[in-house]
């Protein structure tokens, strides 16, 4: 795709100068050190009118808001409207959440995310777990009522809402029963089920609730007919590159892994009898941006392309609003470094600009403490300054894909979709993603290249500033990590908890959750019954572990 | 790579190590236990890995049947603060001598926490891998001679 058609170069002298200046570099030893990316394209030192001409231009990039979206995918992109500023926060009890959130609201973040506890991940109330662990990252939210609190005085109707969700769900059917308390129609209520991707759980971060595999995928599905029927603001899907990345995927690879999911989930939807053009446009994506820079800008220009192609040709919608490859990204936590902890400002800097450039809808920028622990307050302000600066100070919205055209952009971003479709492939040839994942084809891929990145740090391949290089000596005990919250705050959760569980009508929830167990066993809409179980009075614990008991306990797929 | 002759050269373990590497808590990010897993094994040495979310009692059963030498707990999110916890059940279970190490995120404050419960080595973020395998083979001759000690 990227070679130059006959006759479209060069201009008289382009071969003669080529070769005087690759003579003139091949003379300079001390540069030609041979450089591979992440995803393990070889880089070279120039790029020119040989590696990118130009003369597809309409195929390959089109204009910004046009097929296939290689330069964005709406018209006006950030020039138009910012990128949302969606920083993750949870942490303690549902006041603490509530008090950070409005703090970094007042200090411009335009959108509201929740990370619960990670006993909610794991699909357990407070009262279920050791209580060392409640909310020391994530806040502790079991009921609605504890959604009430942590919403309070927040205008729901105004803001979206990334809910890190893992199935069944059950935040998000809080986040519906207080907007009925507050009288604001479902259809006011806009967002995004983050982590719905049930995949990406299983093989890479297993933050799921220990739900049987295909248990996992029927929920998730209707789910999303649930919010095509209810929500027409809300995304019920966020397909999750992140967490593969994260757990050691290459850029290409985890561009890959998650195409193939959406796909797979695409084609779960169709199998449903679901039209194309109902569903495709509520589906978004979430990547993590990793430090390497101008291929991580080449991911996204290329998975924008990919998955613009799949969903007109292969899943054939028509609307062109289904073939917008829509994402929020995440500056990469694992490239920070404990050692000399403020470097890690330069970092998500870096990063961050790589996620902007590369054409992101919603950001969140790291704190740079996170090494430590749950972000401070202070670091979480500084996250989102480094956010405003870049857009207006920096000035880096100004112009569309500022890197659009250039040759070493092009020819990577075609060199990136390659790796990325091969890498398809490959799942595809294993019957799918969940057939990859169930043999254990994406788990093996993922390690190896973990090991693979390790051992390139190790032998100083690959510098990392003071940690292989650049090191000095220093006393980590002079950062302050975040403290844990206050166990006085916890207990009286508990007990909160408690006094919820004898207040409501007993009677009602049995019944609730009755009507989700047969949905279970039967045909029945089983995201539908997890709104009236939690509107019933039923809590997260409850509900996951009815559907536990009807649709099996299920472990991580992990491959070591 | 590895230098092999010089890991292999610190410690004159025979049979080689033994260890879990695992995961107990509530958190499922496991990049980390894979790798130091993987790493290990391309050592030499004989590991134990787990799936994340491991109760303390079934790491202290898994560290009694397997004969374990060292426990190698990974915490990315704040998962270490159940390490005290996990200390006590070995030395209440008589496997006192079995050497625990975690790596991952330690905040500054809870070193103290971990190393007066008894752990044995903190590793954070950066620790070099080969580093990590040379303090495993010096923990192992330490948990070989208190058993030997406790026998005679």
């Amino acid at each position: 795709m990227n070679k130059p058609a006959p006759g479209a170069l060069p201009h008289a002298g382009f071969e003669q100068a080529d070769q005087r200046w690759r003579a003139a570099f091949d003379a300079t030893p001390a540069v030609a050190k041979r450089v591979v990316n992440r995803s393990g394209i070889e880089i070279k030192p120039l790029y020119s009118p040989r590696d990118w001409s130009g003369v597809n231009f309409l195929d390959e990039l089109g204009f910004p808001g046009e097929y296939p979206y290689t330069r964005g995918i709406y018209a006006s992109m950030h020039r138009g409207r910012s990128w949302t500023q969606r920083q993750l926060i949870g942490l303690g009890v549902p006041e603490d959440y509530n008090a950070r959130l409005r703090d970094i609201l007042a200090h411009g973040a335009t959108a509201i995310s929740l990370i619960p506890c990670n006993s909610v991940f794991r699909g357990y109330d407070a009262d279920q777990v050791e209580v060392e662990l409640l909310g020391t990252c994530g806040t502790v939210i079991n009921t609605v009522e504890d959604m009430e609190r942590a919403l309070e005085g927040v205008p729901l109707e105004r803001l979206s809402c990334a809910l890190n969700d893992p199935s069944p769900f059950t935040l998000l059917a809080m986040l519906l029963a207080v907007a009925r308390r507050r009288a604001i129609p479902w259809s006011q209520i806009a967002g995004t089920s983050n982590q719905s991707d049930c995949i990406s759980h299983y093989v890479a971060n297993h933050m799921f609730f220990r739900l049987a595999l295909p248990g996992a995928r029927r929920i998730l599905v209707d789910h999303v007919a649930f919010a095509n029927r209810h929500l027409p603001g809300w995304n019920p899907l966020s397909v999750v590159g992140q967490h593969m990345q994260q757990a050691g995927a290459t850029p290409a690879e985890a561009m890959a892994f998650t195409l193939s999911s959406a796909l797979q989930y695409a084609e779960d939807c169709l199998a449903r009898g679901m039209d194309p053009d109902s569903f495709l446009p509520r589906f978004t994506f979430f990547f993590d941006i990793s430090i390497s820079f101008f291929e991580e800008v080449a991911k996204f220009r290329a998975g924008r392309r990919i998955w613009a192609r799949l969903c007109r040709k292969r899943l054939a919608a028509r609307n062109p609003g289904s073939w917008r490859f829509k994402f929020h990204a995440q500056t990469s936590g694992v490239d920070l470094t404990r050692q000399q902890p403020l470097n890690n400002l330069a970092r998500v800097t870096a990063q961050a600009i790589a996620g902007i450039f590369g054409g992101l809808q919603s950001l969140h920028t790291d704190g740079y403490d996170e090494v430590f622990s749950v972000p401070s307050a202070e670091a979480a302000r500084m996250a989102v300054a480094t956010q405003n600066i870049l857009r207006e100070e920096a000035h880096l919205t100004d112009v569309i894909d500022p890197l659009g055209g250039s040759y070493y952009v092009e020819a990577l971003t075609g060199e990136m979709e390659r790796r990325i479709e091969e890498a398809m492939a490959v799942i595809e040839a294993a019957g799918g993603m969940y057939a990859a994942v169930e043999k254990g084809v994406v788990q093996r891929m993922i390690g190896d290249s973990a090991l693979a990145f390790q051992k390139g740090v190790e032998s100083g391949e690959q510098t990392v500033v003071g940690v292989n290089a650049y090191r000095i000596d220093e006393d980590a005990a002079q950062y302050r990590a975040l403290g844990y919250p206050d166990r006085r705050r916890i207990e009286a959760q508990l007990v909160r908890l408690a006094e919820f569980k004898a207040r409501r009508s007993g009677q009602a929830v049995e019944r609730a959750l009755g009507e989700l167990g047969r949905a279970a066993q039967g045909g029945g809409n089983l995201f539908a019954q997890v709104v009236e179980a939690i509107e019933a009075g039923a809590t997260h614990g409850e509900v996951c572990a009815r559907l536990r008991r009807e649709l099996g306990f299920g472990q991580p797929l992990t491959v070591v | 790579m590895p230098d092999r002759s010089r890991i292999a050269a610190a410690g004159s373990a025979n049979p080689p190590p033994k260890v879990i590497v695992t995961k107990v808590g509530l958190d499922g990010h496991d990049r980390g236990s894979r790798v130091i897993a993987a790493f290990l094994r391309d050592s030499g040495m004989e590991v134990v890995y787990t799936p994340p979310w491991q109760g303390i009692p079934a790491v202290v059963k898994l560290a009694i049947e397997e004969d374990a030498d060292v426990i190698g707990i990974s915490s990315l999110a704040t998962d270490h603060l159940l390490v005290p916890k996990l200390m006590a059940a070995l030395h209440g279970a008589g496997a006192g001598d079995v050497q625990v190490v975690v790596g991952g995120i330690v905040p500054p404050g809870d070193e103290r926490l971990l190393l007066d419960a008894g752990v044995a080595r903190i590793f954070h973020p950066g620790a070099p891998l080969e580093e990590i395998a040379l303090e495993i083979r010096g923990l192992t001759a330490k948990a070989r001679g208190l058993r030997t000690g406790a026998r005679t």
